[in-house]
């Protein structure tokens, strides 16, 4: 058990602006949760950079008080990783929705997921497009109506933890927004784990997805701490992705120690944050650049 | 300009041609290495022809003791790795005595009847020739070069050097087996041939480079400060990601490749965000992907240099092939409206001072700067003096803040519309850099807090830097050349430059009067300087690399001015020089029409030709 920060601590993180979004959001549990934690890791305010891409949850960015942004549908993860890069003593949160990472956005998902950047993935997976008033998404079930699927969606919905796990991430997680504690204890670990973390968090959208509610996920979530799960087997990390209709798995899927990205890249490993180098390029080796074409 | 002397002349063209993986490549790098340490200038472009089976290439190069502007004409020395080398190109040869063709007598069938009077059939024996050396194929290109060396009467210690360092000490074996054949090669012309003798090819001693316009926007990335670049391959973009990767680790840049130009120009964003110098490479299609992130850029003012060398196209186009054809792509991205610059760089010396250019320019004014080049720039391979290039270039990196007030604003409505940048890490800078409209804090407006007023505002301040840029680059937007007041003014954008040059140069050689300019800014448009100088036009010749006069349609939409006279080529293939100068000199003839297109893939069969008068 993580000894979580208390709200006046990750007040620190609360910003002036109201969030917009519709009064129940699973994303309201979500920003709550992410503010948690990093109070509890005692992240300073001005050394986080939350980058979203585009829809209802990408507009956390301006509800939390740090450094942030807002970029383009599917793009926030490729936007957030070259922030990384750039300076590699930031922590940094990428986050969005499901249409937006598994959907228009998945190609940067899974090459994210192999890259391993020391970077945390927030997914508010609420199964349904809610900007956009509730077309079918990447993870929307089948045979579910919204507004594009008026007969039923006849499409099978995307895996997302399967789909990082087998991509070769080294940290898969899943939370609910439900479950504000265990949502902040996840995402405390999360971004604590060196390496490219997965939060895909259950989100339930109150306004177009009439399906996966609150109660529904309340029905069939369980705790996989509880159960005595080994979270560096990829065996049992896949199994227990693949829960979903009769219960559904919460807790860190799978964790294991992998290089970063950022360690193994000379020019940040041994140069330090690209954003402290100096520019240009030194006399001798500006001369040594020239003989090369001589 | 010796070039243009025909009794004795101070230049040769040698072309290379053989199938694609005969070598014909590694060849010409040995032989430009080989003029280039002569202190001679050198000019070459390779000429993929993928029509032909095999995949057929021709490398065409030109090398003088003056300076060289393009790959010349007709060739004086063709080195034919296989027949169809012979084929095509023998058509091309230029008559005059000791001019000829080398070839593998062997295998290469050529009637030395069919060729003019004077010229050669340079046959060689090459299996009797390298018999001692167990008969490698590749050998009959090393081979060749050695008879080239011995024709042209070329330094062999020089070329010998240059086969040296193109295998490297690693593979010294196989250096030394290439320098032996070569050697054999070089002792059979001797035994056999006369040096061609009314070519005299002198050097002045002076070091010089040999690069492509590629090397040159690396080379002027990392000089600028670029610490960050991230692309996907795409020809002929790529030679950037490949210099740059081996240098990576050595100068402390990150070079990215990523999953596709989205992820590219996206990272490359976000690496601007957190303060570094970031830029990204493609070509057209690739850049096509980028347009929608380019204009994140814009609403985010987050500065990013987007190099794009453009290619035949649309769709896939011809990926090995020349064009001008993206200028409206590239001022055009994306959605909406938001303040960029394009540079069009006139030459390799200039793509690495463009490089730098757009990297300041782009952060100064926080804006998307496009370098567009294209794949006769990028790819073609010339000497350039050391001296065209420094590490001492200005990096100018606008308004960034080490530390804020309380009443600090990302998105500060400034006269200049530039607002102080602050990084990632500074206490109270904390904003959110939002792809919505925005206010000054980056405060979303776009949905429940729509506010025409604050949209007003924010979209003058990000146009008001476009003032301040153009006010920058007013009169550094066009070169010109030749007399201020002329009959013919040759007008070209971009990499057209050292061909009209060389026209012009030829003109002014036979007494004509004619001036050029060429355009490297495309965006903002030089209206002024433009105007300027149509003032004292007395008749303009437009020419472009492109179907329907890019350019002609941008001068015309940007300052109400138009030229009478246009020739254009989209055949994949750059200007030739000889066909172009004939047509340009057509417009100096008594009778020529007032108003004429010339739209030509041979540029002697003129496909529409229309004579109006306005």
């Amino acid at each position: 058990m993580i000894e979580l920060a208390t709200p006046q601590a990750a007040s620190k993180f609360r910003s002036e602006i109201k969030p917009t979004w519709c009064p129940g959001c699973g994303d309201f549990g979500v920003l709550n949760s992410l503010q948690t934690a990093c109070a509890t890791l005692n992240i300073n305010p001005k050394d986080l950079v939350v980058v979203s891409g585009i829809g209802c949850s990408s507009n956390l960015p301006g509800f939390i008080h740090s450094y942030g942004m807002h970029t383009l549908h599917g793009r926030g993860v490729a936007v957030a990783q070259g922030v990384k890069l750039g300076n590699h003593a930031l922590t940094v949160v990428a986050t969005g929705g499901d249409g937006d990472g598994y959907g228009i956005g998945v190609g940067h998902f899974i090459h994210a997921v192999r890259r391993n950047i020391n970077m945390t993935y927030i997914v508010m997976n609420n199964q349904i497009y809610g900007l956009t008033t509730g077309q079918a998404s990447p993870t929307t079930s089948r045979s579910v109506k919204t507004k594009s699927t008026p007969g039923g969606n006849i499409e099978n919905a995307l895996n997302p933890l399967g789909l990082a796990l087998m991509g070769g991430a080294s940290f898969v997680a899943r939370g609910f927004s439900g479950d504000a504690n265990g949502l902040a204890e996840i995402m405390t670990k999360a971004i604590a784990h060196k390496g490219f973390s997965l939060v895909d968090v259950l989100s339930p959208c109150v306004t177009y997805n009439k399906m996966n509610t609150y109660a529904w996920f309340r029905e069939r979530v369980y705790r996989l701490e509880e159960k005595g799960h080994d979270a560096t087997s990829m065996e049992a990390a896949l199994k227990a992705s693949l829960d979903w209709d009769q219960r559904i798995a919460l807790g860190v899927l799978y964790q294991v120690e992998r290089p970063t990205y950022e360690e193994q890249d000379p020019a940040t490993a041994e140069f330090g944050p690209l954003v402290t180098h100096k520019l240009g390029l030194s006399d001798s080796d500006w001369q040594a650049a020239l003989k090369e074409f001589m | 300009m010796e070039v243009f002397n025909r009794m004795e002349r101070q230049s040769a063209v040698v072309w290379i041609g053989g199938a694609a993986g005969d070598g014909v490549a590694s060849t010409g790098d040995i032989l430009a290495k080989t003029c280039s340490r002569s202190g001679l200038h050198y000019f070459a472009q390779s000429s993929y022809q993928s029509v032909i089976r095999g995949g057929h290439v021709v490398y065409q190069f030109q090398t003088a003791s003056a300076p060289v502007y393009t790959h010349g004409d007709n060739f004086d020395l063709l080195i034919a790795l296989n027949q169809d080398s012979v084929d095509l190109h023998i058509k091309s040869i230029q008559p005059g005595v000791g001019r000829g063709i080398v070839f593998n007598s062997d295998k290469v069938k050529l009637d030395a009847a069919s060729l003019p009077a004077g010229t050669v059939a340079y046959g060689l024996p090459v299996g009797d020739l390298t018999a001692e050396f167990g008969r490698n194929p590749v050998m009959q290109n090393t081979l060749a070069s050695g008879v080239f060396i011995y024709l042209m009467g070329l330094s062999w210690d020089i070329f010998e050097k240059a086969v040296r360092d193109q295998f490297g000490k690693k593979k010294a074996e196989i250096a030394d087996l290439n320098v032996k054949v070569a050697r054999k090669g070089f002792e059979y012309a001797q035994s056999k041939f006369q040096p061609i003798k009314d070519i005299v090819l002198k050097g002045d001693g002076k070091a010089r480079m040999l690069m492509g316009a590629n090397q040159a926007i690396a080379l002027g990335a990392v000089a600028g400060g670029c610490t960050f670049y991230s692309a996907y391959p795409m020809t002929p973009a790529s030679a950037i990601m490949h210099w740059l990767a081996p240098r990576a680790a050595k100068y402390g840049i990150v070079m990215k490749q990523c999953e596709d130009e989205i992820a590219s120009i996206n990272m490359a964003i976000g690496a601007g965000y957190s303060g570094v110098r970031a830029m990204t490479g493609t070509s057209g299609g690739g850049f096509a992907l980028m347009t929608e992130a380019l204009g994140l850029s814009g609403i985010t003012e987050i500065p990013v240099v987007a190099v794009l060398v453009q290619r035949g196209g649309p769709s896939t186009g011809l990926p090995t092939k020349t064009e001008q054809g993206d200028l409206f792509q590239a001022l055009g991205a994306g959605q909406g409206e938001y303040p960029k610059a394009v540079f069009a760089p006139i030459s390799v010396e200039d793509a690495f001072h463009a490089t730098v250019q757009s990297l300041n320019v782009a952060e100064k004014y926080q804006i998307p700067v496009i370098l567009l080049s294209d794949l006769l720039l990028s790819e073609h391979l010339e000497t350039v003096d050391p001296e065209a290039v420094t590490n001492k270039v200005p990096i100018e990196r606008g308004p960034v803040v080490g530390s804020v007030g309380p009443d600090y604003k990302r998105y500060a409505d400034t006269p200049s519309g530039v607002s102080p940048r602050v990084f990632p890490g500074v206490e109270g800078g904390q904003h959110v850099a939002a792809s919505d409209e925005h206010d000054e804090d980056g405060v979303l407006i776009s949905d429940i807090f729509t506010n025409p007023s604050t949209r007003v505002k924010m979209v003058k301040k990000r146009f008001r830097k476009m003032d301040g840029l153009a006010r920058e680059l007013a009169f550094q937007s066009i070169v010109k050349e030749g007399p201020a007041e002329a009959d013919l003014t040759l007008v070209g954008w971009g990499s057209t430059y050292k061909t009209l040059k060389n026209i012009r140069l030829a003109l002014e050689k036979e007494g004509l009067k004619v001036n050029h300019l060429q355009f490297r800014v495309a965006w903002p448009f030089p209206t002024e300087a433009a105007a300027k100088e149509w003032r004292s036009i007395k008749k303009a010749v437009l020419v472009e690399n492109n179907y329907s006069g890019l350019f002609a349609k941008l001068l015309r939409q940007e300052t109400g001015l138009t030229v009478a006279h246009h020739i254009r080529k989209f055949d994949g293939e750059p200007f030739n020089f000889s066909p172009l100068l004939e047509r340009v000199k057509g417009l100096l003839k008594p009778g020529a029409p007032d108003i004429q297109y010339l739209v030509s893939s041979e540029l002697d069969i003129p496909i529409k030709r229309v004579a109006v008068t306005a």
